[in-house]
């Protein structure tokens, strides 16, 4: 292999990885938008999303269905989460409401550990076909479903928040809970619509990366936690900086790891982020600059 | 109506709390269900890391545990006493398994297995000298019991990977390899393999040409391939445990490499299959005898009881794995010095370390004063998969 | 200001009642069990203690304070065993080194906001941990130290015991409660508090709220580097793993538990979450046999959830409430009586 496919393998390669960030970190972007949560338990939608998802085609769904069901399911699991948990708290500081989150996932992975087990279980890929090759490096077609659905899953949102009534009310919240609430849009509405939106999110993100990553009672851990980073890097406000965030921190794992050091991977990506965000303290696509006083 | 609603979540609270209290220190006023026997039942501690990020290891453990147990209370015990199992979870933490063992000496507990992992282990070793209770743990570091002056009353089941390495370097001298690219997940694990993988490889005039590390929960190791490709090893040698292993696999047939794929025992696990499906075909490690254990030669004589244990076990719990063989050996090995010693700790210790051609699962043990381990290199086998099964390789 | 000098008092009496149920404590639990329990839970209110200042006082949220944790026990943990320094004067450097680490680190980090920072938090305490599996020859790398650690020792009197420890640990976090509480009672604390309010408007009247911040992170690291290197030396064994995100995590739920407004949150929090782990851990496998510890977290995190819903200012602040309205009862009732 040449230096060149080599780039280019480890670019395909973080890409992939980029677009699962990507796919957490919009989730986390649309539940902090509105209720200014930060959702530690973001991960854990994504992996019960994939489980549900494992377990329908187990007992033989057919796909198209065990997609619709699984979302579904979340959807409704999250909504009951939401209803009892997050809005009992609504008053709460945003550092509760933080714990709240942690308890929550805490809680969600235990039951997932009883239900599912400590096994890892496996997704077959949504479409047959050998890996294909570019320019001497190798892709997977399952990672282009990835990138696809991140990019599907990008415009969705964005369109929804332009052109739906739901949407503007969500970005009314966002604006100015005070005045939407005076224009008769309810915030509380607004916050279980937004988790159930983000479950959707997170539940459609699960099931497109199990055939890659494999699904376990844990997975949401990490995922949570790079969905986390990716999330602030493109500046928890904007979602098209949430998906750039995430690739931007897929490829940067990848290079650290092709072209530096595979166990320092996650120090260098992290030096990388800390440089940035000293020499641009306002985020990377932050609109920030202006804060709440 | 405010307050009403504090006042009673503060209630709530403390009366877990005081509940909570209450509970640990309720220990004594338990009654044996097993009231019919007049003798007082001798009590044994397990720790496992049942919950975290260990819980692939530490569940087969417990459920082998108390399968054992149901089976030797159900026999009549030993010596006529029944055994009581204290379990307790240490959530793969090395401070909660600390505590753990303190709380096991405190309960008068006659030895003590587990944990699972090495640091769960090593964390315990402190309290465990110094009480000094027998250990026999389940877990893999050459560093539990070593150095040998320090782990008087330390014991492990576990095959070291010292050993696994010697295997994997003969194994690599029959098929006349001597250039190797070494990679192996970012934990206590991958690491112990990859430092005696080093040692032995140097002694065995194996060179590394490529080290490569993933964490354990990477899903993609298409870049480490990349770089290891790029070393033009002659076979490539991988330590780590499923999912990761099985990723690293199916990566690897992914960017269709044409080197001997060598794992280590870590993926001694029906998962690992599973989850890589065709990719794992052709994949060589070396293992106990468990996986194998129906394909062995009659004369083998641990077949008998590999069988069994296989048997039993996947009858109730699903696929056989060698962890819960880890545990099984430990828990046998304790029973065993426990029968000959009586309820006396440095009787047991003694005995565990005169322990002698005992017929395990990961292998014929002979422990001695130098050597807590007691497992030589033909208690493993290398294994192939073909066709989505464990065949002998030739 | 009589309330005030009330408060005071109040505050001095509770220390001082408090330090006195700590020493006589040991000798009431003969149980080596619950002795370690509370020597652990004594290491951890050292961490949180600083945690809080640093999240109650400035406002700031931290992730990675296991990091710091981490390099007070590797310093400790790597000069005595490898380097045969003596155990104090490593816990001296240790502390040391990481107050300079959080100081020089603190100044880029302090000027990020909000979520950037917690972000760098996080990012300082990951990457302390990479370091820590990555150089192997120091560290061990993720397998842990080699040599085993020596215990702490007063000249030739050896902390070998856990009711020994008990002592040193204890007078450790109660040294460290202490000076906490003077910080936050001075004027620097004042200063904070303001920074907690509103950022804009101290600095509009001239307090130098970087300044301050810096100081208190880097105290909290100082607090987190001292009771890392004391769980070094008990446990005499580290690896990188109780060092990691989930330790960070922890010390943020069990500072947010206790309550960030009063010096006695962190030893609430920490002592709630400890007895509610170990607690778990007997109670649940009497209720379900034969169970692990799967329906432990499950139960951890309802328990969790369902606290800071109902106590969402902490345990602390909800007790001080039940007090505050208690007396508040009393008074009314003393007034309506005295009026007959």
């Amino acid at each position: 292999m040449s230096l060149a496919s080599e780039l280019l393998q480890y670019v395909l390669s973080g890409l992939t990885m980029g677009g699962i960030y990507a796919l957490v970190a919009l989730g986390f972007v649309i539940i902090h938008n509105v209720t200014g949560i930060i959702n530690f338990a973001q991960g854990e939608f994504v992996m019960l999303g994939a489980m549900f998802m494992v377990t329908l085609i187990g007992v033989g769904a057919p796909t198209p269905l065990a997609i619709i069901l699984s979302v579904i399911l979340v959807m409704i699991v999250v909504g009951i989460i939401e209803f009892g948990a997050i809005r009992s708290a609504k008053k709460a500081s945003p550092v509760t409401l933080v714990i709240i989150t942690i308890g929550l996932s805490t809680a969600i992975r235990g039951i997932a550990l009883l239900v599912w087990g400590t096994n890892p279980y496996k997704l077959a890929p949504f479409t047959k076909g050998g890996p294909y090759h570019i320019g001497g490096a190798t892709i997977v077609p399952q990672s282009l479903w990835v990138i696809g659905t991140t990019a599907v899953l990008l415009a969705l949102t964005l369109f929804m928040f332009e052109y739906t009534y739901w949407g503007k009310a969500l970005r009314a919240c966002m604006v100015n809970k005070f005045a939407a609430r005076l224009m008769g849009i309810s915030p509380s509405r607004m916050s279980l619509f937004a988790f159930v939106f983000s479950a959707a999110l997170g539940a459609l993100a699960g099931m497109v990366i199990a055939p890659i990553t494999y699904v376990t009672y844990d997975m949401g851990l990490m995922l949570g936690l790079k969905g986390f980073v990716a999330a602030v890097l493109g500046g928890l406000s904007s979602t098209p900086g949430a998906v750039i965030g995430g690739l931007a921190l897929g490829v940067i794992e990848s290079l650290g790891a092709g072209l530096l050091s595979s166990g320092y991977k996650d120090g260098i990506s992290f030096i990388i982020l800390l440089l940035v965000l000293f020499l641009k303290p306002g985020g990377i696509f932050g609109t920030s600059g202006t804060k709440r006083v | 109506m405010v307050r009403f609603k504090k006042m009673s979540a503060i209630l709530v609270i403390v009366l877990i709390m005081g509940l909570l209290v209450a509970g640990c220190g309720g220990t004594k006023t338990e009654t044996d269900k097993t009231t019919a026997e007049t003798k007082e039942p001798y009590k044994i501690g397990a720790i496992f890391d049942i919950s975290g990020k260990g819980s692939s290891l530490g569940i087969p453990e417990r459920d082998t545990v108390n399968m054992i147990i149901d089976e030797v209370n159900k026999a009549g015990g030993i010596n006529g006493h029944q055994i009581e199992l204290v379990m307790l979870d240490n959530e793969s933490d090395e401070t909660k398994s600390a505590l753990a063992a303190r709380k096991l000496i405190e309960q008068g507990v006659l030895a003590i297995i587990g944990s699972s992992q090495s640091g769960t282990t090593l964390s315990t070793l402190e309290a465990i000298q110094k009480a000094e209770i027998p250990l026999v743990s389940a877990a893999a570091s050459i560093k539990i019991v070593q150095p040998i002056a320090d782990r008087k009353w330390v014991f492990k089941t576990a095959h070291s990977d010292a050993l696994v390495t010697e295997k994997i370097i003969t194994y690599l001298k029959s098929k006349a390899i001597t250039k190797v690219a070494f990679a192996s997940m970012n934990n206590a694990y991958g690491d112990s393999g990859l430092k005696e993988f080093t040692a032995a490889a140097a002694k065995g005039g194996v060179t590394i040409v490529a080290k490569e590390k993933f964490a354990p929960e990477d899903t993609d190791m298409t870049p480490q391939l990349t770089n290891i490709n790029r070393a033009k090893p002659e076979a490539v040698i991988c330590w780590a445990i499923p999912p990761s292993a099985s990723s690293f696999t199916a990566n690897y047939r992914t960017l269709d490499l044409k080197m001997p794929l060598i794992h280590s025992h870590g993926i001694g696990n029906k998962k690992f299959i599973e989850l890589a499906g065709d990719a794992a075909n052709g994949v060589i490690f070396p293992v106990g005898k468990l996986l194998v254990a129906e394909g062995l030669a009659d004369t083998d004589p641990q077949k008998a009881v590999l069988v069994d244990y296989a048997k039993k076990f996947e009858a109730k719990y699903g696929a056989r794995n060698t962890f819960g063989g880890h545990a099984w050996d430990a828990l046998k090995v304790v029973l065993a010095a426990l029968e000959k010693a009586g309820p006396d700790k440095v009787k047991i210790r003694d005995e565990i370390e005169k322990t002698q051609n005992f017929t395990g699962i990961s292998g014929v043990f002979n422990m001695s004063p130098t050597d807590h381990n007691g497992l030589a290199l033909d208690s493993m086998v290398i294994v192939e998969i073909d066709k989505g099964k464990w065949v002998l390789a030739k | 200001m009589e309330d005030l000098k009330r408060r005071k008092r109040l505050r001095h009496s509770l220390i001082a009642l408090f330090t006195v149920i700590i020493f006589i404590l040991p000798f009431i639990i003969t149980n080596n069990y619950y002795r370690s329990v509370l020597v652990i839970i004594g290491i951890y209110t050292t961490v949180v203690v600083g945690l809080c200042l640093l999240m109650g006082y400035a406002g700031q949220i931290s992730l990675g304070h296991a990091g710091f944790y981490g390099l007070g026990a590797y310093v400790s943990g790597v000069l005595t065993s490898t380097y045969d320094v003596s155990p104090w004067i490593a816990i001296l450097l240790g502390a040391v080194g990481t107050g300079l680490v959080a100081y020089i680190i603190g100044i880029p980090i302090f000027r990020l906001q909000g979520h950037y920072l917690a972000l760098a938090t996080l990012g300082l305490g990951l990457i302390i941990h990479v370091v820590m599996m990555e150089e192997v020859d120091i560290t061990g790398g993720p397998s842990g130290l080699t040599k085993s650690i020596p215990y702490l020792s007063i000249g030739r009197f050896e902390l070998n015991t856990d009711f020994k420890y008990y002592f040193l640990v204890w007078i450790v976090a109660l040294a460290a409660i202490i000076l906490a509480n003077n910080v936050v009672h001075s004027r620097i604390g004042r200063a904070l508090r303001s920074v907690h309010g509103s950022e804009f408007a101290a600095q509009s009247l001239g307090v130098d709220t970087g300044k301050y911040k810096l100081q208190v992170f880097t105290l909290s690291a100082i607090y987190a580097s001292v009771a890392g290197s004391l769980y070094a030396h008990y446990i005499t064994f580290i690896s990188p793993s109780p060092f990691g995100l989930m330790t960070s995590i922890q010390f943020l739920v069990m500072a947010v538990v206790g309550g960030l407004a009063s010096i006695w949150g962190p030893i609430f929090g920490v002592t709630a979450i400890t007895l509610l782990t170990e607690g778990l851990k007997y109670i649940v496998p009497k209720m379900i046999p034969q169970a692990g510890g799967e329906y432990e977290i499950v139960v951890y995190g309802v328990i969790l959830v369902i606290i800071m819903i109902f106590l969402p200012e902490g345990i602390t602040s909800g007790i001080v409430n039940i007090y505050e309205g208690w007396r508040h009862r009393k008074e009314l009732a003393d007034v309506t009586s005295g009026d007959k």
